[in-house]
């Protein structure tokens, strides 16, 4: 804002004057300015996850019940988690898939650790977030008799892309692999997610 | 502005027109409405006693002592009957436990979840997130159990009744034998600070009713004052950081208020 | 803010477009010559305006969390308290904001009618005033209600109501406000959506206010027009940083509030989940009603025709009707105060009466808060009939048979003159 002089004369006061005004406005104006910063930002953090929504960002599953070639869906943050323990079979078909096939180029070891430090490896268990990369779809495969794709994984009856055993899009028009969500192992029986 | 006004005399008729008009009807209207108020003859209710809070004041916080001496009472004498399902066991934190031992304390309680994918309800054991569990899932299971007296929900108690904290535990260390002109109704109690000075609840607390683990002496007294300073946290969790935050406020509310006063007064000096 | 003839390019390229810089140096600037003498009470308007903005601002965040059902309000307002960041602060200067803007706006219109401030040319001003009042008592009470506590339940209970006493309409009224046969969820909803609505409509009639402010200037403590531009001065930087330094006397005022007495106000009985099968002991309205709760109250007999026993208006309608006349009254205060003398301080006998009205006021504030028994009743009838009185026969009558003292010539006299002998 550009200074407006007074209607009546200012007093002829030297530069002491001038400048003890300036200070004082330029203190008023800066002080009022982060006075409105330090208000707004509780505004807007308001809006942000609150505490409860916060208490529920993380779960803990407990694997026990998931056997050998047995998949479990469950819900995490308003979006459903694919567990699945995969049989050998699986993982040596996840594994001897060569990077240039792929859509999303990843090794099928960069999406069974956790992120633990040092990572924990678990490759017969493939935790990933059940929804399809293309439009936001809930692939099928997780219960028995569903369609799993050519590629044993998840089949997304939306628009027909298909995942292999590692998660990975293989064919049709999903761009990127079926995300990885960031879990650690508690125990050999229980992993927490997020 | 007008400047010519009419006689004030001109006025006087018209004027005490309107009052006989409006007495007359008024006069002439039924009997009013008034209740006749039926006092029972019972003694006013005695002041509260002055008791000193850790959280009092403009500074004012939480003794986390007495906050977990607090919560022992509640948990073990007070949730039998009383809710406190505002309260997540997370928020169990704030008294200065761990993570861990809020997670296994959750444990120690069930709650209903479900429906399974057999479509039935099932219990399981509380997490973190849940809230506090009520001995009864409804006010009519409350009341069946109580003979019609419903125990009600603790959280929010603190700020639910005048006097707060303090009429806790006034009310808590209020049981008296009921003075000799005063015929009690079936079942209730005698309590100097109720509202009417009966009360369904039996005293709930006695001398060395709570073992207290810290070592501290379990009076009445004590035990009173440590379960109302555990109430004042459920119900106003947020307590301690208002104060400390408003302190801040304050103080940067007096600083841009004196410059502004220094810049109002430099800008008027010209003018007078 | 920059003067009209700006080099600045930019600011040219909007002006031309959009003339707004020439409208803010116009209405707060040079522009806007405003007299003199004003004093701090003029500092209530822009406060006034300053809490609106507060309430709306916090009002829309608090939106985003709350859910208007009846099964979820109470349990919605305490998750904002525990859970929501700083939650618990958007509340308290929620709730603590609509007593500060009734504070504010009372004040406002004390020096209203103090100084004289309502009379030719502002009728309009004024007017416009007590329509803003009106509404800001519509949004209070339906906000009041939106926790669903026991207060909330109750009063919302008892003035809903009040509706059914209009005579042959009532009952359909009531049942068309409610939604159903009682307050219950439909009620709750829509009070909802009307709370959010009416706070816009506030800034619409807000505009209309300052609009008609703006059209003759402020009043001012002397009551006398001004008479050249001498008695006047800039609007900026004067009164601006007048303001700003008042907002922040404010500010402390309503931060000690928020921060350390945030439920001083309020009742604790609302911290108690709405419950239909049980009435509180006493149902009290917020403060900043209980007088026009007392003047409701006060009317406890039927007027009916003497000797006939035909009853033409029912108390509950009487009291209905005394309630709305109380703010009903103060719009028509131009034609009722003939006095050709504005402020108060050259009215000495009115002066009196201001003072001995605002004792009225308050003590109609206090009986409202007793329990109708003993002498209250009697108390409340007699304030509400002064209240009347003040209005309909002592102002007209102060404004015919009144001798003021001598006005000064101007207002530069008034404030120089003492300043030249010193």
């Amino acid at each position: 804002m550009a200074e407006q002089s007074n209607a009546a004369p200012a007093g002829h006061g030297g530069h002491g004057e001038g400048s003890r005004r300036d200070f004082l406005f330029l203190a008023g104006g800066t002080l009022f300015a982060v006075g409105a910063a330090l208000t707004a930002w509780p505004l807007i953090n308001s809006m942000n996850p609150s505490a409860d929504v916060l208490a529920l960002a993380s779960i803990e599953v407990d694997l026990t019940p998931v056997a050998v070639g047995q998949s479990l869906t469950v819900m995490w943050r308003g979006k459903p988690v694919f567990i699945r323990h995969r049989t050998e079979t699986e993982i040596e078909e996840a594994r001897a898939v060569p990077l240039s096939e792929l859509r999303d180029p990843q090794t099928d070891e960069a999406r069974t650790h956790d992120v633990s430090t040092p990572p924990v490896e678990r490759p017969e268990m493939l935790i990933l977030v059940g929804v399809c990369t293309h439009l936001g779809c809930i692939p099928q495969g997780q219960k028995v008799g569903q369609e799993r794709g050519e590629y044993g994984g998840w089949f997304c009856s939306c628009h027909g892309s298909q995942y292999d055993t590692s998660g990975r899009i293989r064919k049709g028009p999903a761009p990127r692999n079926l995300a990885v969500p960031e879990y650690t192992y508690l125990s050999d029986t229980r992993v927490k997610i997020g | 502005m007008r400047l010519s006004l009419p006689k004030p005399a001109a006025l006087l008729r018209p004027l005490g027109l309107a009052v006989v008009l409006a007495s007359g009807l008024i006069a002439g209207g039924t009997a009013s409405s008034l209740r006749a108020a039926e006092t029972a003859p019972l003694p006013p209710a005695p002041p509260l006693p002055e008791v000193h809070w850790s959280f009092d004041g403009v500074f004012g916080s939480f003794d986390r002592a007495a906050l977990q001496r607090g919560f022992q009472v509640f948990k073990e004498v007070c949730s039998t009957c009383h809710a406190l399902s505002l309260v997540n066991f997370r928020n169990l934190t704030d008294l200065g436990y761990s993570e861990e031992e809020v997670k296994a304390f959750a444990a120690g309680y069930n709650v209903t979840d479900g429906p399974n994918d057999e479509g039935e309800m099932f219990e399981r054991p509380a997490k973190p997130s849940d809230p506090w569990p009520s001995p009864y899932p409804n006010e009519q299971a409350s009341r069946a159990a109580f003979g019609g007296a419903y125990p009600p929900d603790l959280s929010l108690m603190a700020k639910a009744r005048e006097g707060g904290p303090t009429y806790i535990y006034a009310l808590l260390t209020g049981y008296y034998e009921p003075p000799a002109d005063m015929t009690m109704n079936d079942g209730m109690n005698y309590n100097l600070h109720f509202p009417g000075f009966q009360i369904a609840m039996p005293q709930p607390l006695t001398d060395g009713a709570v073992p207290y683990q810290d070592g501290t002496v379990a009076t009445l007294d004590q035990e009173a004052h440590d379960v109302a300073t555990f109430l004042m946290w459920a119900a106003e969790p947020k307590l301690e950081i208002r104060k400390q935050t408003g302190v801040k406020v304050m103080l940067f509310l007096v600083v841009l208020t004196g410059v502004l006063f220094a810049a109002k007064r430099k800008i008027w000096a010209d003018l007078h | 803010m920059s003067a009209p003839a700006s080099s600045n390019r930019l600011v040219k390229w909007i002006e031309h477009r959009l003339p707004i810089f020439s409208f803010m140096d116009h209405s707060l600037g040079r522009g806007y010559p405003t007299p003199r003498n004003l004093s701090y009470w003029w500092n209530f308007g822009s406060l006034a305006g300053v809490v609106l903005v507060i309430m709306i601002a916090t009002g829309v965040l608090l939106a985003m969390q709350y859910t208007p059902h009846v099964d979820h309000a109470f349990n919605s307002v305490e998750r904002v308290m525990r859970d929501v960041n700083s939650g618990w602060m958007l509340r308290y200067i929620h709730m603590n904001g609509a007593s500060f803007f009734f504070i504010v706006v009372y004040i406002h219109m004390l020096r209203g009618l103090y100084y004289g401030s309502f009379k030719a040319p502002r009728e309009l001003l004024w007017i416009m005033g007590v329509v803003i009042l009106l509404l800001m008592m519509a949004t209070a009470f339906m906000g009041y209600v939106l926790p669903w506590g026991q207060m909330s339940y109750w009063g919302a209970t008892v003035i809903t109501n009040l509706f059914s006493a209009i005579p042959w309409v009532g009952d359909s009224i009531v049942t068309w406000l409610w939604g159903g046969f009682s307050v219950d969820n439909p009620t709750l909803n829509r009070f909802f959506a009307l709370h959010y609505l009416l706070p816009f409509i506030i800034i619409g009639v807000v505009v209309l206010h300052l609009w008609a402010l703006h059209r003759f200037g402020s009043n001012n403590p002397l009551g006398i027009d001004a008479k050249g531009p001498q008695d006047k001065i800039p609007f900026h930087p004067y009164y601006t940083v007048k303001d700003a330094f008042g907002l922040g006397v404010f500010l402390l005022i309503f931060a000690a509030a928020v921060f350390f007495f945030p439920n001083f106000m309020g009742d604790p009985v609302n911290y108690v989940e709405a419950n239909p099968l049980q009435t509180p002991q006493h149902i009290v309205p917020e403060w900043y009603f209980l007088p026009f709760y007392a003047m409701l109250r006060a009317i406890t007999f039927d007027i009916s025709i003497p000797f006939t026993g035909v009853v033409i208006i029912e108390a509950k309608l009487g009291g209905v009707i005394v309630m709305f006349a109380s703010i009903a009254i103060l719009a028509v205060l131009p034609w009722l105060d003939r006095s050709p003398v504005r402020s108060a301080r050259f009215r000495p006998a009115y002066k009196w009466f201001f003072w001995i009205f605002l004792l009225d006021a308050v003590l109609l504030g206090y009986v409202g808060a007793q329990p109708p028994e003993g002498i209250w009743p009697t108390i409340g009838l007699l304030a509400t009939l002064y209240y009347f009185l003040h209005f309909l026969v002592i102002v007209p009558l102060l404004g015919m048979l009144e001798r003021p003292r001598p006005l000064p010539a101007s207002i530069s006299e008034a404030v120089l003159k003492p300043m030249e002998k010193a």
